[in-house]
């Protein structure tokens, strides 16, 4: 029954400029110019929006945003990347961390237009085609989440922390890892399941 | 029933059937999805906490690019349901309990709702609500709790128990009083609360909602917009944690619908971080007294407990904060009163353990007090009191291995080396203590329909209208039919979350395994003697043999005494002339069980702390809880349950606090940031344990849950530990560093 909207994946920046040139083109006509004021809303509207390309899970995209929006919303709202989750808005839970040229970022504190250029890695893009991620085998494994809601995050942060070095011991685990809240607690099975990754010999 | 056979199934398959789509980012949660044509709605929230709205500016939020509606109590349009005399013949004269949005201009709490913006992305909607300018009519507002439950004018009682003779403590040969304090706490699951309204025609409405209950939303939803419930569709495959706060439909449900009606476009309306405080519950604050006295050796003769709890103006919200004192153990005298103060707050609802949570904080941290004035270990004195028969109702219980869970917590945690004089041991500099505190829950089971659906393949499919916020209701019911079934449960789905399945219960009060459990067993059951039945019409090799002598497993039904004599599920459901064998099973409580018995879970935490003398930081160093939840269907899964339990009650001991400004009404903690929740660097390995011991009077899985006791009687563990280390007896929560030096 549902289908998703189209909105603007991979909207170019020669359709954005086909788009406005149309915008323009219709204000000439006389009987549009009745409905003026809406046209230079949208007209202004069209202009204020930021042209980006960005490489999202190895892929390039174009994308034009919106000023104000983060590169979470962004992520879920333009690209249907909904993996990544939205769970305070104010950088306190780490449900929307991904991975911005290789470092952790709460994405919801990160403007979408200012990532044009960069990398991000997303939980969508961290598995070989069906073939897991370490981590993500070994938080199956240690059952390191119940509802699976911060798991995203707790996922991309995990990656990020084993690779920064800062996963040897559980007591590191659990201080690099605090940025991330599990609200239904399974905070032991996610070190185990941090550690069992790290110590696995595979790369992560 | 092959009772042996059941969840024989090896430890590897006990990963979580839904494992895959959660850390793939693949599992949907509501604000997951976006219907065609959706716009987002964002609240304005009252700045006072008490009088009502003269003036709302709107113009400039109007204007504002992308908006296209705002509602409010200006224009919107009357809910059907909302109105007081909509009596419903079949529920008896409902009536809508809760806030009314937009409905008038009242104000009754600060962030409540007063308007919503709905706008074509949710930054326009955010930036159009932050120009909406009220004015006001203020009245005082009263939201202090600590003030006004002294003055007992305020107070609206709500039930008073006594058996034996009230107050006997004050004859008692040794005795303790305490009040005990615990403050607002918030379930802030992670995932925002959220919902979408899509109007597919005039009387027919899906809407995708953040739920415990899907059935309980579709029919709120049916009655206050007059629609027949069939044409109410609700769709929660995933939901993101909750602790009670989805138990009930909230006033934001209905708000997305009224807009998305207006606007004629699916509405996506996700509350902020900030209106989690507001707007979906909380545990409520709550003052407790409670007074126990005991002869000499020990034996309880008297317990008096009273408790006082927060709720708002508009609805009164009670929970079962003193029940376990009336018959956790066992004492002749016991009386309780229970009361609530109405303040000008939003409304409470069940946190994670509801009232016994509470109850057991001031229970069980007097019971400590009661030994250490006895001179006996905390445990032994449990154990002499242990109640073999329930006390209030005299009845036996299904099945109690209370004392299995303290023979076994004791050892787990190092009990032995606990001091019997508080602050008398230490390690590195710390001061060290070791604390107890046991949990109840009811245990009791509801009504669900289950359907099963055996196809041509030879796989499982099992319907429910459930949902499940996290503890692994598929995980479990999918084990339930493998043990059954015998097959594997990667054969076997269970679908949930949708009202268009046969009607679940709202998941809580752990009661999900037992009753949807029990459902698909009957399922089961019937499908296994269809299959045998057929086996005997279709199979040559098995048409002579007798119902006793065939059994199903791996995928087939076999002769029990030759193995080799066996014909596939897949080829019976071709045998059987239909497209697959479908069965609906329902099931309910039983009242005969429940007029002969009592039926409870129970729980024992251990706690081992380590206390700074100089700073008064708490460490936890080891975790032990043990909880008899009957038998143990999911094994995986229920550590994980018990240790989130756990950690609920790590920050309810020790994080946890939310707190009002008495001038304002305003929460001053409503972030994350504030309101502090237990991190990874707060938790530290957690051992649990199950006696593991099948309760066949229950369900015929034998298990009871263990959802609530996980964390019942855990706040009171640490508080007792922390007494055995430093000598003090902390009786407002949470415990902080500052209270201890």
């Amino acid at each position: 029954m549902e289908k998703h909207s189209p909105d603007c994946p991979g909207e170019s920046r020669r359709n954005f400029i086909k788009q406005t040139t149309a915008l323009t083109a219709l204000t000439i006509v006389p009987s549009a110019l009745v409905q003026a004021g809406e046209q230079h809303e949208a007209i202004a509207t069209f202009l204020e929006k930021t042209p980006l390309q960005l490489e999202v899970n190895g892929k390039t995209v174009q994308v034009l945003v919106d000023p104000g929006v983060s590169l979470l919303d962004m992520l879920r709202e333009q690209l249907g990347l909904t993996g990544t989750k939205k769970g305070c808005d104010q950088g306190h839970c780490g449900a929307c961390i991904v991975h911005v040229d290789g470092k952790r970022v709460n994405s919801c504190l990160s403007e979408a237009a200012d990532n044009n250029g960069k990398k991000i890695t997303t939980i969508e893009g961290l598995s070989n085609g069906d073939q897991l991620h370490p981590v993500q085998e070994a938080f199956i494994k240690h059952d390191a989440f119940q509802c699976g809601y911060c798991t995203p995050g707790q996922i991309m942060s995990a990656v990020a922390c084993i690779r920064e070095g800062q996963a040897n011991t559980p007591e590191d685990i659990r201080e690099y890892m605090s940025d991330n809240i599990c609200r239904c607690g399974a905070y032991p099975n996610i070190v185990a399941a941090i550690l069992e990754a790290k110590n696995s010999g595979q790369k992560i | 029933m092959d009772k042996e056979k059941l969840f024989t199934l090896p430890w590897e398959e006990d990963d979580r059937v839904d494992g895959i789509e959660k850390v793939t980012g693949h599992a949907r949660y509501t604000a997951d999805h976006k219907p065609e044509n959706m716009v987002y709605a964002v609240f304005v929230t009252s700045t006072i906490a008490r009088g009502a709205v003269k003036n709302l500016l709107l113009s400039e939020a109007k204007n504002a690019p992308g908006v296209l509606e705002i509602l409010s109590h200006l224009n919107c349009p009357p809910v059907p349901g909302y109105q007081p005399w909509a009596k419903d013949p079949n529920k008896k004269g409902f009536e809508w309990r809760g806030l009314k949005p937009f409905q008038n201009n009242l104000v009754w709490y600060y962030g409540q709702p007063i308007a919503l913006v709905v706008a074509v992305t949710w930054e326009k909607a955010v930036k159009a609500a932050a120009l909406v300018k009220a004015e006001y009519l203020v009245e005082v507002a009263e939201t202090d709790f600590e003030k006004f439950r002294k003055d007992p004018s305020r107070l609206k009682p709500s039930g008073e128990y006594k058996r034996g003779e009230a107050d006997a403590y004050k004859q008692a040969a040794v005795f303790v009083e305490n009040e005990y304090h615990t403050p607002i706490e918030t379930h802030n699951p992670i995932e925002l609360h959220a919902s979408i309204a899509v109007w597919e025609d005039d009387d027919k409405l899906t809407v995708y909602d953040k739920s415990q209950g899907p059935k309980g939303t579709q029919s709120e939803l049916a009655r206050n917009f007059g629609l027949e419930e069939k044409n109410v569709r609700v769709i929660t495959k995933f939901v993101g944690g909750a602790f009670g706060s989805a138990l009930r439909s909230w006033p934001h449900v209905v708000a997305a619908c009224i807009a998305a009606k207006m606007v004629k476009r699916p509405v996506r309306l996700q509350l902020t971080r900030r209106q989690m405080f507001t707007m979906v519950g909380y545990r409520p604050m709550a003052w407790q007294y409670i007074a126990i006295g005991a002869s000499r050796e020990g034996k309880l003769t008297g317990i008096t407990h009273h408790a006082v709890s927060i709720t708002s103006r508009y609805e009164d919200f009670r929970e079962g904060i003193v029940n376990a004192s009336q018959y956790l153990y066992d004492c002749p005298n016991v009386n309780t009163s229970y009361k609530i103060l109405p303040q000008d707050v939003n409304t409470p609802t069940w946190m994670r353990g509801p009232g016994e949570a509470t109850g057991a904080f001031a229970l069980e941290s007097a019971l400590d007090e009661l030994a250490y004035k006895l001179g006996m270990d905390p445990v032994e004195l449990r154990i002499k009191n242990y109640a073999e028969l329930h006390p209030v109702n005299k009845l036996p219980w299904t099945s109690k291995f209370l004392k299995e869970c303290y023979d076994k917590g004791r050892e787990l945690v190092g009990w032995s080396n606990r001091p019997a004089i508080p602050r008398t041991l230490t390690e590195d500099g710390k001061l060290i203590g070791y604390g107890m505190g046991g949990g109840v829950f009811g245990a009791s089971r509801g009504t669900a329909a289950v359907k099963a659906v055996l196809n041509s393949e030879g796989k499982l499919t099992l319907y429910s209208a459930v949902s499940d916020m996290g503890p692994g209701t598929a995980t479990a019911m999918v084990r339930i039919a493998a043990g059954i079934m015998q097959m594997p449960v990667s054969k076997i789905s269970f679908l949930l979350g949708d009202t268009e399945f046969p009607p679940g219960p709202t998941q809580g009060g752990s009661t999900t395994t037992s009753t949807v459990g029990t459902a698909v067993s009957m399922v089961c059951e019937t499908l296994k003697a269809q299959l045998i039945e057929l086996a005997q019409i279709n199979s040559t090799d098995l048409n002579g043999l007798s119902t006793e002598e065939l059994a199903c497993g791996n995928e087939t039904v076999y002769a029990k005494k030759d193995g080799t004599k066996k014909i596939s599920l897949a080829a019976l459901v071709m045998a059987s002339g239909k497209p697959q064998l479908e069965i609906l099973k329902e099931t309910g409580p039983d009242p005969a069980i429940r007029s002969k018995y009592a039926m409870n879970s129970f729980s024992a935490h251990f706690v081992k702390v380590a206390v700074d003398p100089v700073t008064g930081t708490i460490e936890l160093k080891k975790i032990v809880c043990t909880g008899d939840g009957g038998k143990i269907v999911s094994p995986k899964t229920a550590r994980s349950q018990m240790i989130g339990g756990a950690v609920g009650g790590i920050g309810m001991a020790l994080t946890e606090e939310a707190l009002i400004d008495t001038q304002t009404g305003k929460y001053l903690t409503d972030t994350l940031g504030t309101y502090l929740v237990p991190r990874h660097r707060d938790v530290p390995f957690i051992d649990t344990w199950f006696p593991d011991k099948p309760d066949l009077l229950i369900n015929p899985m034998g298990s009871k849950g263990v959802g609530e006791i996980a964390l019942i009687g855990f706040a009171a563990a640490v508080a007792n530990a922390v007494y055995n280390a430093t000598g003090k007896r902390i009786t407002r929560l949470p415990i902080k560093p500052e209270m201890l030096v």
